[in-house]
C-alpha cells in the first residue's frame, strides 16, 4: 500500500523529485538507528543530562511513538537526532542514516540531509513559518533547497502539495501568509513543507498538542496521508497516549531522559510491565468508562541534574524496594523478545490493573474532616446571621 | 432545562445571558463598528453540591461565560441568579461580600500566583481581605494546606520552588480559604502533566464529597469532564449545543458537533481507536463577530453537508434551532437531532 501510494506520487510529477533510485530498501529494512545517545547541558547547578543513552531503531514505514511527560527528554531526543542542538550541548553516541552517522557530519552535509532525507514538523506552526513570506513561497523553497528547479516548477509542486494535506483551494491559498491561516491550516502547510522533498524518515514532535481536538483529528490524518503518500517512516513525539494509541506502530516510554519501556502498541497499553506506563495508563480519565477512580502517580519527576544513582522512577515507584536504589535497572526483554522494559519487577505486574498497584488517596483526611467540620460550624453561625 | 433532582437546591441560575465586546474603528473617534458575541443567550443552572462541566474548544465562549457568572465581566445582557439574587445587578459592597461564596481557579498555576508573596501569605491574602484572617489564622492555613495535600512547613516558600501540580494545589488552597460554595474552575487542569492531573481531579472529587462544594467546571477535555461532572453544556460559538447527564450525553450524542467532538479525541486503546467510527468537521471556526445566520454550526456541520436535502439545508440557514428536548432524552439545538452511540 504504501509502496504504490509512493510510486503513484512520484510517477505523477513532472519531474523526479525521489532520491537517487536504490537508496530506499524495502519495507522492513532499519532507515534509522539511534545508539547510547547522550545529551548534556551545562547549567550552573551542574551538568542537565536531558538524555541518558537512547537506542532506537526505526524501520522504513513505520511510525515510532515516542511518549513521556514534561522533561523526558523525547524533544531533546529527536534535536539531537536533527542536529538542531545549541553548540553548548555535549552530544554522545550514534545516529546511524543511510549508512552514514549524522553526529559526524559536517553542517554542509547535516544540511543536505535535513529537509530531504529527514524532515521535522514542530509543535508551533507559527514559530515555523516565515511570517514575511507566503506559505506556498516556503514550501516552493523547501523543494528549491534541495532540487535544481525552476521557481515555475517549484510553485506548482507547492500548489500540489497544499492539495494533498487537503487546503480548500490551494491555487489562492498559496499566496496568503500565514497569519491569514488558522492553526489547523498552517500545521498543514508545515506538513507540505515536510513531504515537500519525499523525505525518508518524518520526526514531528508534539505536531498537534497547540490544536484543538476537532482540527487535531484533521491533521493526524494529513500527517497519515503524509506518511502513506512519501512512503516515510515517522517518529511521532507527544505526550498524549491516545494519539499514540491510535497513530504509533511501537510505542517508547521515556523517564527522566531514559527510555523505560518499549514494545508494540499492544503490548504497552494492555500489558505494560513498567510501574511508571502502568501508573500513566491510571492517570487518564477516559472518555469510553464510566468515571472510576483515579490513581494517580505520587511524588513528581526528578530533577535531571545528580541524578542519585538507582532507578529514576523508584521514589514514586510502589513496587519499589532496596535493590531499586543500588543500581539503575537496564532496559532488557519481557514478555515479548521486542517487548523491554526498565524495571527488576517487570514480570510482577502481569494481570495487574493500576489500582492494583497505585493508591488512589490523595488528600490528607483528616484534614479534609477538620475543615468540613469548620466549615459546618462557618455556616452554622452564617445560617443564623442571614436569618 | 435541568433536572435537578428532588431535594436539593438550585444554587445558580444563568438565564439568557449574552456578551458582546466592541470592536472598534482606528482614529479618534474609535466608533464601535461591530461586536464579538462571545456568548449568545446562554442559560444553565447548577444545584448545590453538583458539579456542571461547561465543554467547548477555544473561543466558544466556555472562560467568558465563567467570568460572567462570577460578575468579574459584567454581562450585556441576561441574568445570573446566585441564591436567588441577579450578580448582573447588585452594588459592588454586595458583590465583595458575596466574593466569599465564589472563587475561582485559574489555569495557569504559574501566572495566577504572585511571585513575590510566600505560599503562607497567598493562602492568607483572601482571608485577610475579607477580615477573617484571626488569631486562628495561621492554624487555619496550615490546615488548608494539609488539606490540598501540601506540607504545611512549605509555607515560606515561594510559589517557584513548586511544580506545577503543587502550584495548583496552592490555587485550590487559596480558593478554598473563604469556603467558598460555587468554585469555578477554569481548566484546572489543563496545563498539567497526567500523572499530576490525576492527583489534582482526585483532590477535587473529595473535596466536593467533603465540603458539598458546587464546581462550574470550564475544560477543553471531554474525558476530564466526562470523569468529574454530574451533567455536561457543550458550547459552540457563544452558544450551549447540547446538555445532558454525563451518562445519557456519552451514551447517545444527539448534535452533531458533539458526536464530532467525541470522535475525535483519542481513547488510549489501540484496538478500539483504530476501529471506531469518525465524524470529522471540515473547516475552521467562523469569525463570532460575523457568526453564520441560522444554525451556527452548520458551516461545519457534517450532517448538513452529507445528509440532508436541500430543503432541509434551508431550514438550518434561515431558522436558529433552539436548545430545547427533542425526543432524545436531552436538550439538543439542531433541528435533525439524532442520538448515536459512538463509544
Amino acid at each position: 500500500m504504501t509502496e504504490r501510494a509512493s510510486e503513484k506520487f512520484t510517477a505523477s510529477e513532472e519531474i523526479d523529485l525521489s532520491p537517487a533510485p536504490g537508496a530506499r530498501g524495502a519495507k522492513g529494512d532499519v532507515v534509522l538507528e539511534v545508539s547510547g545517545l547522550d545529551v548534556t547541558f551545562p547549567s550552573a547547578d551542574g551538568p542537565v543530562r536531558a538524555v541518558r543513552g537512547v537506542d532506537y531503531r526505526l524501520h522504513r514505514g513505520e511510525v515510532l511513538g515516542i511518549v513521556g511527560e514534561s522533561g523526558s527528554g523525547k524533544s531533546v531526543t529527536s534535536m539531537a537526532v536533527m542536529r538542531l542542538l545549541p553548540g553548548t550541548a555535549q552530544v554522545k553516541g550514534s545516529v546511524r542514516f543511510d549508512g552514514k552517522d549524522l553526529l559526524t557530519l559536517s553542517e554542509a552535509e547535516m544540511t543536505r540531509i535535513r529537509g530531504s532525507r529527514i524532515a521535522m514538523i514542530f509543535q508551533d506552526p507559527m514559530t515555523s513559518l516565515n511570517p514575511v513570506y507566503t506559505v506556498g513561497a516556503q514550501i516552493a523553497e523547501a523543494v528549491r533547497a534541495h532540487h535544481d528547479v525552476s521557481r515555475q516548477v517549484a510553485m506548482d509542486r507547492a500548489v500540489e502539495l497544499l492539495d494533498r494535506v487537503r487546503i480548500p483551494n490551494a491555487k489562492d491559498r498559496a499566496n496568503s501568509y500565514p497569519h491569514e491561516l488558522s492553526g489547523g491550516m498552517r500545521q498543514r502547510v508545515v506538513i507540505a513543507i515536510a513531504m515537500a522533498n519525499d523525505p525518508d524518515v518524518i520526526i514531528a514532535d508534539e505536531p498537534t498538542t497547540a490544536l484543538d481536538v476537532t482540527v487535531q483529528a484533521q491533521i493526524l490524518e494529513a500527517l497519515a496521508a503524509a506518511q502513506d503518500v512519501t512512503g516515510a517512516a515517522m517518529v511521532l513525539i507527544t505526550h498524549d497516549l491516545g494519539v499514540i494509541a491510535g497513530q504509533a506502530d511501537r510505542v517508547m516510554v521515556m523517564y527522566a531522559g531514559k527510555p523505560v519501556e518499549v514494545g508494540t502498541a499492544e503490548e504497552v497499553f494492555y500489558t505494560p510491565r513498567m510501574p511508571y506506563t502502568l501508573g500513566l495508563l491510571g492517570s487518564l480519565p477516559r472518555l469510553d468508562r464510566p468515571s472510576e477512580r483515579l490513581t494517580p502517580i505520587p511524588g513528581s519527576p526528578p530533577s535531571v541534574v545528580n541524578m542519585p544513582p538507582g532507578c529514576p522512577f523508584g521514589p514514586r515507584c510502589p513496587k519499589h524496594t532496596e535493590r531499586c536504589d543500588e543500581s539503575e535497572p537496564e532496559l532488557r526483554a519481557t514478555t515479548g523478545a521486542g517487548h523491554l522494559a526498565a524495571c527488576h519487577y517487570a514480570e510482577t505486574l502481569e494481570g495487574q490493573e493500576a489500582a492494583d498497584v497505585f493508591d488512589s488517596e490523595v488528600a490528607d483526611h483528616e484534614a479534609l474532616a477538620g475543615l468540613a467540620a469548620a466549615e459546618g460550624a462557618g455556616t452554622g453561625r452564617d445560617g443564623e446571621a442571614r436569618a | 432545562m435541568t433536572t435537578v433532582e428532588q431535594g436539593t437546591r438550585t444554587l445558580l441560575s444563568v438565564r439568557n445571558v449574552v456578551k458582546h465586546f466592541p470592536i472598534r474603528s482606528k482614529g479618534l473617534v474609535r466608533r464601535q463598528i461591530g461586536a464579538v458575541q462571545a456568548v449568545s443567550d446562554v442559560s444553565f443552572d447548577l444545584a448545590e453540591g453538583e458539579t456542571l462541566g461547561l465543554v467547548g474548544e477555544s473561543g466558544c465562549g466556555k472562560s467568558t461565560t465563567a467570568r460572567v457568572v462570577l460578575n468579574l465581566l459584567p454581562a450585556t445582557s441576561g441574568e445570573v441568579l446566585y441564591k436567588g439574587r441577579d450578580l448582573t445587578k447588585i452594588g459592588r459592597g454586595d458583590m465583595r461580600a458575596l466574593r466569599r461564596e465564589l472563587q475561582i481557579v485559574f489555569q495557569d498555576p504559574y501566572a495566577s500566583l504572585d511571585p513575590r508573596l510566600p505560599v503562607n501569605e497567598i493562602i492568607a491574602e483572601p482571608l485577610r481581605i475579607h477580615g477573617l484572617y484571626r488569631e486562628d489564622g495561621r492554624e487555619q492555613v496550615r490546615r488548608l494546606m494539609q488539606t490540598v495535600g501540601l506540607k504545611p512547613e512549605h509555607g515560606n516558600r515561594y510559589a517557584h520552588e513548586f511544580s506545577g501540580g503543587q502550584r495548583q494545589r496552592i490555587g485550590i488552597a487559596r480558593a478554598l480559604a473563604l469556603r467558598p460554595k460555587l468554585l469555578v474552575l477554569d481548566e484546572p487542569v489543563s496545563a498539567l502533566d497526567v500523572s499530576i492531573q490525576a492527583g489534582v481531579l482526585n483532590l477535587l472529587d473529595e473535596l466536593q464529597t467533603e465540603l458539598g462544594l458546587s464546581y462550574l467546571f470550564v475544560s477543553h477535555d471531554l474525558s476530564v469532564v466526562r470523569h468529574i461532572a454530574d451533567r455536561i453544556a457543550v458550547m459552540y460559538l457563544g452558544s450551549i449545543v447540547e446538555t445532558g447527564t454525563a451518562e445519557e450525553l456519552f451514551a447517545g450524542p444527539a448534535h452533531p458537533y458533539t458526536q464530532a467532538l467525541i470522535s475525535a479525541i483519542p481513547l488510549p486503546d489501540p484496538r478500539k481507536e483504530r476501529a471506531r467510527e469518525r465524524i470529522t468537521v471540515v473547516g475552521d471556526l467562523p469569525s463570532p463577530a460575523d457568526p453564520p445566520s441560522g444554525c451556527r454550526f452548520r458551516t461545519r456541520c457534517p450532517k448538513f453537508a452529507n445528509e440532508l436535502s436541500d430543503a432541509e439545508r434551508t431550514r438550518c440557514v434561515e431558522e436558529p434551532p433552539a436548545l430545547v428536548e427533542r425526543g432524545q432524552g436531552h436538550p439538543v439545538s439542531c433541528h435533525y437531532a439524532e442520538r448515536r452511540a459512538l463509544l
